[in-house]
């Protein structure tokens, strides 16, 4: 293929880097069209939230009286919601909160979760069947409800929200990470990282996590999904972003009493939570597969 | 000379299953009472069927298990109990070599790292000279200095297998543990590095236990050979010793059953019927009995000691001096090895162009 004919003299006239992992995943990734599909509309998004300030054309939490629950216009061409304010400033504005929400608690997640997992998946023994009794325990509860149940001990706020919504998503990544551990870490490169004198510490973060991590990636971008629809739900339920600072969630609840009058007021935030959770998922699965140590290139 | 290694009464139990408490009810008898010598410089095989303990040996060696008796002496000091820190600067004195090459190379390193990272570990080099180093260990192994930058999926088995020896070489040990070190390599590319190690012990002097299932492999590199069944010793001797006077009745069958590189060569077989009985619950007495075509009943109620036969070669069998001569095996000399092998490259080439 195109790659092959390229790679080859590029390799031979650049030998500062060679051929990592990391690199051929990242072409696998680009061979498949979901994937690619899914990484635009994500990145579409980043960027819209990230310049937020300057696309956006008004301030999404100031009202204008004429624009009150308006009909899509030139001017407003989302519509105006209940307050008068412009729905695709909020819209875009609430990529904010969703996108921010959902990947700072699934860092959080990780956070938690891989040293956890690592201890457990590499001491074993008690410590491994006290750690693993507790995260069943936790998955045991549904993700959402543990998340709604500890944002409203937490109190209603976005970084409480971004809280619950981690913790409540950790158990995932302990048992990830400590499944993954042990699966590798009877490999023979683990032994021969003993045999060369590492200390356990070092076995498990140098040798044992970067070869875990391609599953994590794949489980943290799923997860990212989960987490941006948690925040739309604890927010559509009050628990997340307070008013009048826009959220996706927040919007759709304000929506919902005007679904038959004001329709594009539910419509607009609800395709932006679809469209953000269909592309992290479509990424998410094509990181899967091009992750998959069976695939060789 | 005084011995780099001393190996007395080495036993290690896994735990098969346990009860509802945890407690261990059944254990696997992997390795059972296994006691050896090694100079500075010497190699030692050990050699055995799979599951008779071998690599489990070469592990307690080194102290990568921990033994559940037994004793274990290197350079003089006890390392039977080492812990933590004590037993990762015995690292620095002992490595292993794995037996799959696809395995044993951390996939997300590169050559640089994979070799570096013992310098650094034990402070060997100072990082300014790491690279230098690193080329020089390549060299060492047959590879080049332009390989350090490329990861192990680049590499052919052969290729890996170097690198696999050269980042135990890198510490600069005193022994060398060749876990079936060729075993997983193409026969020819096994010849290479079987060279490839004994060319490196000749010049740095290092002393190899080579474990390996395979006997031609083992004469080739080995001064001495120790031969193991279910977990024990049965015999060891001087590598030419053991092939022309083989004592122990396993050790005959073993040897019985090499493939004779010639047509039609009167030989001996001795065939063996029946499977190596489980490591659970070992045979009481001899370990053999079961399957040993000479088998009395003192072998059945009482384990053999090891009995000095002659200079250096022991074996645990009680009927060692009862039993006839094995018949020396068929050796193919030099010159006919070098003529056979002359003529297989004409035929190579003819084919091949």
């Amino acid at each position: 293929m195109s790659e092959l004919a390229a790679s080859s003299p590029a390799a031979a006239k650049k030998p500062a880097r060679e051929d990592s992992p990391t690199r051929r995943a990242f072409r696998r990734l680009l061979r498949r069209k979901g994937a690619v599909v899914g990484l635009v509309v994500v990145l579409l998004f980043v960027c819209m939230a990230l310049l937020a300030d300057w696309i956006a054309p008004y301030n999404p939490t100031e009202a204008d009286w004429s624009a009150l629950r308006g009909e899509p216009t030139l001017e407003h061409p989302f519509g105006g919601d209940e307050l008068g304010r412009d729905v695709l400033s909020r819209v875009i504005y609430g990529a904010r909160a969703s996108l921010f929400a959902g990947v700072i608690s699934v860092l959080l997640a990780l956070a938690i979760g891989i040293p956890v997992g690592l201890l457990s998946g590499y001491a074993g023994g008690v410590v491994d069947g006290v750690i693993m009794r507790f995260t069943d325990a936790m998955l045991a509860v549904p993700f959402l409800i543990l998340a709604i149940a500890m944002a409203a001990f937490l109190g209603p706020s976005l970084a409480n929200a971004m809280i619950a919504i981690g913790v409540a998503a950790a158990p995932i990544f302990v048992r990830l990470t400590r499944a993954q551990v042990q699966s590798v870490k009877v490999e023979d490169y683990v032994e021969a990282a003993r045999a060369i004198g590492n200390s356990p510490a070092r076995i498990a973060f140098r040798h044992i996590l970067p070869n875990i991590w391609p599953a994590l990636m794949v489980q943290s971008t799923l997860t990212i999904a989960s987490a941006i629809i948690a925040e739309a739900s604890l927010s559509f339920l009050g628990l997340g972003q307070q008013p009048p600072e826009p959220s996706w969630g927040s919007m759709l609840n304000a929506a919902k009493d005007y679904m038959s009058d004001a329709p594009w007021m539910a419509i607009y935030p609800g395709l932006s939570i679809f469209l953000v959770v269909l592309s992290f998922n479509l990424l998410g699965d094509g990181l899967r597969d091009a992750l998959d140590p069976r695939h060789r290139d | 000379m005084s011995n780099l290694l001393e190996v007395r009464g080495l036993t290690k139990h896994f735990t098969a299953r346990t009860n509802w408490f945890g407690r261990p009810v059944s254990f696997v008898s992997a390795v059972d009472d296994v006691g050896f010598d090694l100079a500075h410089g010497e190699t030692l095989s050990l050699v055995g069927e799979s599951g008779c303990g071998k690599s489990t040996t070469g592990r307690l060696v080194l102290r990568l298990i921990d033994p559940t008796a037994g004793s274990i002496r290197f350079d003089g000091r006890d390392i039977t109990r080492l812990q933590g820190s004590a037993l990762r600067d015995l690292r620095r004195e002992m490595q292993l070599v794995f037996q799959d090459p696809y395995a044993s190379l951390n996939p997300r390193m590169t050559v640089y790292d994979i070799l570096a990272e013992p310098l650094m570990l034990h402070g060997l080099v100072p990082p300014a000279k790491r690279k230098a180093r690193v080329e020089e260990l390549l060299g060492l192994v047959g590879l080049r200095a332009s390989h350090a930058r490329r990861y192990p999926h680049e590499f052919s088995g052969g290729q890996r297998q170097r690198i696999g020896i050269a980042r135990a070489l890198a510490v600069e040990p005193h022994l060398i543990v060749c876990d079936e070190a060729v075993s997983a390599l193409d026969v020819s590319v096994q010849a290479q590095v079987l060279n490839l190690l004994k060319d490196l012990q000749a010049r740095l002097g290092i002393a190899m236990v080579f474990i390996a299932h395979d006997l031609a492999v083992v004469r080739h590199i080995s001064q001495r050979i120790a031969v193991m069944y279910l977990g024990r010793v049965v015999e060891i001797a001087p590598a030419a010793e053991l092939f022309a006077k083989p004592r122990h009745p396993y050790t005959r069958a073993l040897l019985s059953a090499i493939p004779v590189p010639r047509p039609n060569a009167a030989r001996q077989r001795m065939i063996l019927s029946g499977d190596v009985p489980s490591p659970i619950d070992p045979p009481a007495g001899c370990r053999f009995h079961t399957r040993c075509p000479f088998a009395v009943d003192l072998c059945r109620q009482k384990v053999p000691q090891m009995e000095q036969t002659a200079a250096g070669h022991s074996v645990a069998c009680h009927r060692w001096r009862e039993l006839p001569e094995a018949a020396p095996l068929p050796v193919e000399s030099a010159g006919e090895g070098a003529a056979r092998l002359a003529r297989l490259q004409a035929r190579f080439t003819e084919v091949s162009h």
